[in-house]
């Protein structure tokens, strides 16, 4: 059987997860989730050309809620879990590139 | 030297921040300029177990532009994840719409010079929530605020036609105008309300054969200053970089750069083939959202004369100048008291006159909107109609404009009040006039005997008719009985 | 004495109290010696508010000698499963990553407890961010068996299910995403519920897969199911998938619960229960005849889509949970690494550091399941499967009042035994899964025991929304039977 999902791959997928595998972890993921993909796919034996993809399985729809303020947490326990705050601010490390994908 | 011309080719993304009292997805204020991360609750803050909940009002903002914008309103909408990793969102991923945003396929159109418009394709326009902020210390360190995190942020995408910086900066204007004017946005540059990155590419013909330069995005500007000088400086590199290493287009791929506002250039951030990878899938938190025709018709019905086309209405229909109109259009209250003042019996120049004149003038010294100044858009056209009948001057107009906006007084009182009505009744003015003639005998033969004296003779004489009535002469009257009685 | 009255469902217990004849601060007193003696044994517990309980226990007290109104659980001692956000104690998700945080909230079902004046003694342990099914990814501590310690609790809800079972505590909450309170219930021989999804708020619930998570609760008897659910069923503004009432009325679950369904209709599928052991089986086929004897007809249906279940969910539920624990960053709040080099490596180090093996292997299955080029193949084939299996059960709907099956083609397994085959482990979920994706409500129900003395469940499920038909239905069975009320205390380690 073919690997269904390479080293690179894995590494890859690691990088997009904010994960810092060990070479180790990488060798064990790639046997493990090649593993379950083969089984996963699995899936190709059913004809779903004509089948809606199913995201929510309740038909609800337009749940709102009107535009009122309610009191925010306050600086201080918004803060109180920070790993590291800097006065009222949460703490990083520099961040050099600029860009916010919003 | 080889023959080449290009063509400067710009698409806009643009997110506009929505006016909302609170967020998009949980009660916290949007307020600007708080302090740090006092605006933050579980939700926006992305703490374990929290769940967004929608706010109506964002997306009835939300629609209100795309309608504006003659978008075609999908029926059925939902929302996804955006997944990437960045301190200033607290989730790791951006609740967005991705393949069934709300609204599509509309356009705008944007005034040129001259009168001219041109209209710019909307590819879509989604909701979406705003991150919080970065902020880049002196130190080795960045401080995270998340404040603006979760604000509703409405991402409007043209389509890439604008040739010119010019029609850039018309478009972005436009759109700021009209979202102002829709009352869903402040759009203020300076709070970030508004931030546009623009796309851009050129057309070469160089030798007979057509060349496109690879396209740049620019991320994040927040002025139309920035957007400008953005625009112009990458149309100048492209040419450069063309000219250096012929490098065109390849498919699906752009870099992404971002402006150095203190050296005015575009430095590169993100090579082509590193596009990222958000992994869009549907938000389960959320439930779609069904927008029934009704409702839509509901959100239509707020829907006013949209700021280009009054601004045209008002050139065509009332001979206004085109700078006057763009004056009374810039922003909805004004160009609301404009038009109920003209309803109102007002001559629509004279109005314009008075608004321009004064009335903004006031509102611009208060801080507020014309509507706000204390005037009354019937008192407002009582006083263009009492001018143009010269029942009092023009310039006591300003006068009782001032005073109208202090009293909330009818015009005709305050006039009699100041003692500001004209004369007008001929047979009054011709015993002052005779009694003037008599008076001055010098000025008289001055002005009968014609030459370079009888010009300043007549003003004199003039005056001291205006004297006599204290300035209440009607001074078109007054000069044609001096006229009949000095021929 | 003590046993005496640890012995007592919830229902009982509740009335005692209220009648005065039984003090909380006595339960809840008798709780405490009982995970004082036991629980370094079994595990169940990540903490426990000792002097919270028996102050709320006395308030309780206090209330009911005054005459004053109390809520629908006064005093009964109650314990919450550690992915439920509370404002006490810590929320860890028994993960390293969120060991010290602190919630400045409760979830709603929480809230919902402690307005019944319910009297939550602690929380209980779990598979890390509920991903397993032998509690064994716990990266706090080991939960066992309360019938043979040698044996895991099942999971995720391996702690809740394990307190339940052992007296540690009345009644619990659990947490179910692909049969995570099911199984550790059939595993530990107690009740658990799995609620349709949007029956219960999941507001505060540390989301897993979040189409799937649903609370629910893991009681000794099907009343106090219907009892707890009472108290934790409804609409939650704070949860937008929680379902309005106007479009599916909460009921009161123990009003009829004595009553039996007339001209019950069970169907039975079996060729997707052929997999499971024969003493899995047998169970099942015994059980059968239970409800036969009461006059129910049982027919053959097929549910083809259901073998493909496992596969479906395993892209599902990961993907959505590479997603809603890409927050455990370092960055606001939880562990964060000690000497970064920049800020990239605040998420991916801490992130390496505090989450366990399971943790990683679905973040990074879901994150591949939802990367460009493999979005289609993966994701959005098994949003396809679920449709299906969704058909499935509505078809089966059609012809019957109810399904049933196995919760688990095994009993409770020997600790150790799957934790290195990953796949082996998720193809125990075979039975549980399905109801998950498609909604609908799963109850678990002691039906028996094997040869080793290990408790075998019977899983009933019926069409969203009818968990009032599904507790009767359960509730039927429970007066014919009394595996419910086998205590593994006097079997095993109890003295
Ligand atoms: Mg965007
Ligand atoms: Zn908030």
């Amino acid at each position: 059987m073919a690997e269904k999902i390479d080293q690179a791959q894995v590494r890859k997928v690691a990088r997009l997860s904010r994960l810092d595998l060990t070479e180790a972890e990488v060798e064990e993921f790639t046997g493990q989730l090649s593993a379950i993909l083969d089984y996963v796919e699995k899936m190709n034996e059913l004809d779903t050309a004509n089948v809606e993809p199913l995201a929510h399985c309740l038909p609800v729809s337009n749940v709102f809620r009107a535009d009122s303020v309610k009191e925010s947490l306050g600086t201080e326990k918004t803060l109180a879990n920070a790993p590291q705050r800097d006065g009222e601010f949460f703490k990083v490390p520099k961040i050099l590139d600029g860009s916010s994908g919003a | 030297m080889a023959e080449l011309e290009y063509k400067v080719v710009v698409g806009l993304e643009i997110h506009v921040q929505l006016c909302t009292k609170s967020k998009m997805f949980c009660n916290c204020a949007v307020e600007f300029g708080q302090r740090p991360n006092s605006r933050v609750c579980p939700v926006c803050l992305g703490m374990p177990g929290v769940l967004p909940v929608m706010n109506k009002q964002a997306l009835e903002y939300a629609v209100l532009v795309a309608l504006a914008l003659n978008c075609e309103i999908a029926g059925f909408t939902k929302w996804d994840r955006k997944s990437y990793y960045y301190p200033d969102l607290p989730k790791n991923y951006q609740i967005s719409q991705y393949d069934l945003p709300f609204s599509a396929n509309g356009f705008i159109e944007i005034p040129l010079e001259e009168g001219r418009t041109k209209r710019i394709r909307i590819i879509r326009a989604h909701l979406e929530e705003d991150a919080g902020k970065n902020l880049h210390t002196a130190g080795n360190f960045s401080q995270v605020d998340l404040n603006r995190a979760g604000t509703p942020l409405l991402e409007i995408v043209t389509e890439p036609d604008m040739n010119s910086t010019a029609e850039v900066r018309a478009l972005a204007v436009e759109l700021q105008r009209m979202v102002r004017f829709l009352g869903v946005s402040e759009a203020d540059m300076q709070k970030g309300h508004m931030r546009f990155e623009p796309n851009i590419n050129l057309v070469i013909t160089k030798d007979g054969a057509e060349y496109k330069t690879p396209i740049v995005e620019i991320k994040n500007l927040n002025s139309f200053r920035a957007l400008e000088r953005s625009v112009d400086y990458e149309v100048q590199r492209q040419l450069d970089e063309f000219l250096e290493t012929g490098e065109t287009m390849e498919t699906g791929n752009k870099s992404t750069r971002g402006w150095d506002d203190t050296n005015e250039v575009t430095v590169l951030q993100r090579e082509k083939e590193e596009a990222p990878d958000y992994r869009y899938f549907p938000e389960p938190d959320l439930v779609p959202v069904e927008l029934t025709e009704q409702w839509v018709e509901d959100i239509r019905a707020r829907l006013c004369e949209l700021p280009i086309k009054r601004q045209m209405r008002y050139v065509s229909e009332y001979k206004l100048s085109d700078y006057d109109a763009g004056v009374l259009t810039a922003e909805r209250s004004t160009a609301e008291f404009f038009d109920e003042a003209v309803k109102a019996g007002g001559v629509a120049k004279r109005v314009c006159n008075l608004l321009t004149q004064v009335g903004l003038k006031l509102a611009n010294e208060a801080g507020c909107s014309l509507a706000e100044v204390g005037l009354v858009a019937e008192n407002v056209a009582e006083l263009a109609k009492m001018i143009d009948a010269g029942t009092v001057s023009a310039t006591a107009g300003n006068t009782i404009m001032q005073e109208m906006a202090k009293s909330g007084k009818a015009a005709q009182i305050i006039a009699e009040e100041l003692s500001l009505i004209q004369k007008s009744d001929a047979g009054e003015l011709e015993t002052i006039v005779d009694e003037v003639l008599a008076e001055n005998p010098k000025a008289v033969d001055d002005v009968k005997s014609g030459g370079k004296k009888s010009k300043k003779a007549r003003g004199f004489l003039l005056g001291q008719v205006m004297q006599k009535t204290k300035g209440r002469a009607n001074p078109k009257v007054v000069s044609q009985i001096l006229g009949k009685k000095l021929n | 004495m003590a046993n005496e009255l640890l012995n007592k469902d919830c229902k009982e217990l509740r009335d005692e109290i209220a009648a005065g004849r039984i003090k909380s601060v006595a339960a809840t007193e008798a709780v405490f010696e009982t995970i004082e003696k036991y629980d370094p044994v079994l595990g169940a517990y990540i903490s426990t508010f000792e002097e919270q309980a028996l102050a709320k226990a006395q308030e309780v007290d206090d209330k009911i000698a005054a005459g004053e109104a109390v809520g629908g659980l006064a005093g009964v001692p109650i314990a919450v499963k550690d992915n439920m956000c509370t404002t006490f104690g810590a929320t860890t998700c028994a993960s390293k990553i969120l060991e010290n945080f602190h919630a400045p909230y409760n979830a709603t079902a929480v809230e919902k407890l402690l307005s019944a004046d319910a009297v939550i003694v602690g929380k209980t342990n779990m598979d890390e961010f509920a991903m397993g099914s032998s509690t064994e990814n716990s990266g706090l501590k080991q939960t066992v068996n309360p019938w043979n310690t040698s044996c895991v609790p099942g999971g995720s809800s391996g702690g809740s299910a394990a307190a339940v079972a052992g007296r540690l505590c009345f009644a619990a909450l659990g947490s179910d995403t692909g049969g995570s309170i099911r199984q550790p219930a059939s595993f530990c021989g107690v009740v658990g519920l799995k609620p349709t999804y949007g029956r219960v708020s999941r507001f505060g619930l540390v989301a897993y897969g979040s189409s799937l998570d649903q609370i629910g609760p893991i009681t000794r008897t099907v009343a106090d199911s219907a009892l707890m659910m009472n108290i934790i069923a409804g609409h939650d503004p704070a949860d937008s998938t929680s379902v309005d009432e106007a479009a599916a009325p909460v009921c009161d679950y123990l009003e009829k619960l004595d009553e039996p369904i007339e001209k019950l209709k069970i169907a039975i599928v079996p060729e997707f229960v052929a997999g499971a052991d024969e003493q899995v089986q047998k169970a099942l086929t015994e059980s059968i005849d239970v409800y036969k004897g009461l006059g129910a007809e049982v027919i053959e249906i097929d549910m083809p889509h259901l073998d493909y279940a496992i596969a479906a969910y395993y892209v599902i539920a990961t993907a959505e949970a590479s997603s809603n624990l890409a927050r455990y960053d370092g960055v606001h709040y939880g562990h964060r690494t000690a000497n970064p080099k920049d800020y990239v490596e605040v998420y991916s180090k801490s992130r390496a550091e505090a989450f366990g093996k399971e943790v990683k292997r679905r973040i990074m299955l879901g994150t591949y399941a939802l990367s460009s080029g493999y979005y289609d193949a993966y994701y959005l084939k098994a949003l396809k499967v679920r449709n299906l299996i969704r058909g499935d059960f509505a078809s089966a709907f059609e012809k019957c009042d109810c399904v049933m099956m196995p919760v688990s083609p095994t009993v409770a397994f020997k600790i150790g035994e799957k934790i290195d085959d990953p796949l082996k482990m998720y193809l125990s979920d075979i039975y549980t899964i399905a109801a998950n994706l498609a909604g609908v409500p799963s109850i678990s129900i002691p039906c028996g025991f094997d040869e080793n003395g290990l408790p075998i469940g019977l899983q009933i499920l019926t069409p969203a929304f009818a968990e009032e038909k599904l507790l009767r239905i359960a509730r039927m069975f429970e007066k014919e039977t009394d595996w419910h009320s086998r205590k593994p205390l006097a079997t095993n380690f109890h003295e």
